[in-house]
């Protein structure tokens, strides 16, 4: 029985190929989980996207999605920005990714695709990363003056701000959120990684191994 | 608006063009009227025909539409950050409010986004069943998207025909899993529960009986109709290599000329053994995306029936107790049964740590899911990528030039649903 997922061709020599064409402006490529994943520099977000849509042997004539990630754990360069591609002629797909800060604007890629431009939009709405060279970077999805960005790890997921129709204003009012009973967040996961109590009786298990350690999706037996 | 280069043919050819040939302005409707005020209207939020919630910001030049500003996002619901915080199986729902139109097509990405991270194998009967109900879906869909369409552009009977069949859809689907709409029926591993065989016959049934007419004879009606091909032909009319650099996908690439198909380019589940041919269109305008839709209602139900034929018997789902729970009767004898039937429906099980962006062939085109997985029992970051997102962005390009009366025409033969576009 052949996997489920989607099958597109074969990632060999797509690496050598990236590399070969991308030359300094890469910084790692590898494939993750059956998928390509080249991380590049941010200076170089343009010039790493139209070598890859441009260059016979490459040719991703398609960019579908533009993904943010926050990883707050990084410190510095916390965002990343991960392009999907996708090469109708080769039939295969491939990631690239850009890390930034809140500071630092990534290059925008409107030039080479005008499908960029919401989807950039969408990313700077979420997560707050710039785009130099986007002719109309405003929020998309969220409120006309709403303020934050939501997809970031720091942002509540209740939010700061609940709206209702006020019967005597007439209107929808803002008003900062008051939860009727605490935010319950469901965390059954650290009760069965085992509590740090030990009960009467364990002390001579204390040297017994605890659960393995999950795989990673690359080291799942196929 | 002067020697506008984009503009379609209808506007060109028209009567008003050619009561002033010598004019550089031979294109412009308006020559001659006394004055005329740029304005702005807002179509939307509240409109029939924008399907959903959609605000259109319009700039006309008398009754031409020079720009257009959409506004979406009403529908925003954070489903994005509230999936960080579940578990895998409790986000499954999530993916019905998508796209409410066709729910098992966007579970569909999802769970197979899943599969890959773990590794998991899928039962073939559960494969052909996801691929019947995924075509299922689609029928249902496109019933949904022709008729509203059809009835955007002024008619009304062929609607009222479709909603016929497409709620006996709804009937099947509320058969194969409890509930007509959100269904919540496929999970990682393939489906939750088998479907009765008398569902299976009388999904056979329906397609070669009642089906078939109704569908036939709503289409009948338009398929060669004058006025329906004078409000659709020319219009919106988008070339391959816009389509394919605005993002396109699923009908509006192939209306343009592109036979690109996940479906077929790049199977999943079972999908490599079924024949189908993939419509193309050759103008790339809204009659060609209505008419590939038709098409493809067509080919579905040819799938579906070799699904029929083909599905083997046996298990559902697979048999992996860390990923798929046991069945209800096991679980009431067997201990260790019980244990994994709490441990899944407490902690949920744990997806090793990967990213991967999973795409599927969904009624309105590629509808893919980029998951995060950090080796807990709940995703990092899901990433849901929509449809409509694209090619909404694309009307601005699509209007240019065009009648007020042909946006409600070419945003219905976008297929936009707000649940998807918004999250």
């Amino acid at each position: 029985m052949p996997s489920s997922y989607p099958r597109f061709a074969a990632n060999d020599g797509v690496i050598d190929a990236a590399t070969a064409a991308l030359g300094d402006m890469l910084v790692e490529a590898c494939e993750r989980v059956g998928e390509v994943q080249l991380h590049v520099k941010r200076e170089a977000t343009v010039e790493v996207l139209r070598t890859l849509r441009d260059t016979p042997g490459l040719e991703y004539q398609q960019l579908m999605e533009i993904a943010g990630v926050d990883y707050p754990a990084r410190g510095d360069e916390r965002f990343e920005v991960v392009y999907c591609l996708l090469s109708l002629t080769r039939n295969h797909r491939l990631h690239v990714h850009v890390r930034t800060d809140e500071a630092t604007a990534i290059p925008s890629v409107t030039g080479l695709w005008p499908v960029a431009g919401w989807l950039e939009r969408e990313v700077y709405d979420m997560f707050g990363v710039l785009f130099d060279g986007n002719p109309d970077l405003r929020r998309i999805l969220t409120d006309y003056g709403f303020r934050g960005h939501p997809l970031r790890k720091d942002f509540p997921q209740t939010g700061y701000v609940e709206l209702r129709y006020s019967e005597a204003d007439k209107r929808v009012v803002y008003e900062p959120v008051q939860l009727a009973q605490d935010f319950r967040n469901f965390d059954f996961l650290s009760p069965w990684e085992g509590g740090a109590y030990q009960l009467p009786g364990d002390e001579k298990a204390a040297q017994a191994p605890g659960a393995p350690t999950p795989l990673k999706a690359d080291e799942v037996k196929r | 608006m002067a020697g506008l280069p984009d503009a379609p043919d209808i506007l060109r050819d028209s009567a008003y063009a050619l009561s002033s040939p010598d004019s550089a302005n031979a294109a412009h409707p308006t020559v001659g009227d006394v004055e005329i005020k740029n304005y702005t209207i807002n179509f939307g939020p509240q409109h029939p025909a924008a399907h959903g919630v959609l605000r259109l910001v319009l700039e006309l030049d008398g009754e031409i539409v020079e720009r257009v500003d959409p506004h979406v996002g009403l529908l925003h619901r954070g489903t994005e950050k509230l999936m960080e915080s579940r578990p895998y199986l409790q986000n499954i729902p999530y993916f019905d409010r998508f796209d409410y139109c066709s729910p098992l097509c966007m579970e569909h990405s999802f769970v197979l986004g899943i599969e890959k991270l773990m590794g998991l194998e899928v039962p073939e009967r559960g494969q052909y069943l996801r691929v019947l109900f995924a075509e299922l879906t689609r029928i249902s869909n496109h019933l949904l998207n022709l008729g509203s369409h059809i009835m955007d552009v002024g008619a009304m009977t062929p609607n009222l025909w479709l909603f016929e069949a497409r709620e006996d859809t709804y009937g099947f689907f509320e058969r194969a899993s409890g509930a007509r709409m959100h269904m919540n029926w496929m999970r990682p591993g393939g489906v939750h529960q088998d479907v009765p065989l008398k569902l299976l016959t009388d999904i056979g049934d329906w397609l070669d009986g009642r089906f078939k007419r109704l569908f036939e004879d709503a289409i009948s009606l338009v398929a060669d109709n004058r006025i329906f091909k004078q409000r659709n032909v020319d219009i919106g009319i988008v070339s391959r290599d816009d389509a394919i650099a605005w993002g396109f996908s699923g009908p509006m690439i192939r209306a343009a000329g592109v036979p690109w198909d996940i479906r077929r380019a790049q199977p999943y589940d079972v999908y490599d053994r079924m024949e189908f041919d993939i419509p193309v269109g050759t103008r790339g305008d809204c009659y060609d995306r209505f008419m590939v839709r038709v098409e493809e209602v067509r080919q579905s139900a040819r799938i579906i029936k070799q699904c029929l034929s083909q599905m083997p018997e046996g298990p559902v789902l697979t048999t992996d107790r860390k990923a798929a729970p046991p069945r209800r009767g096991e679980m009431k004898r067997s201990m260790e049964a019980l244990i994994h039937h709490f441990k899944l429906y407490t902690e949920g099980f744990h997806v090793p740590a990967g990213e991967v962006y999973v795409a599927t062939e969904s009624p309105k085109g590629e509808f893919g899911v980029y998951i995060v997985a950090d080796g807990t029992n709940k995703p990092y970051r899901v990433k849901v990528r929509p449809t409509a997102f694209s090619h909404l962005q694309a009307m601005d390009f699509m209007m240019k030039g065009h009648m007020l009366a042909d946006t409600t025409a070419i945003l219905s033969a976008i297929d936009i649903v707000f649940g998807e576009c918004d999250r």
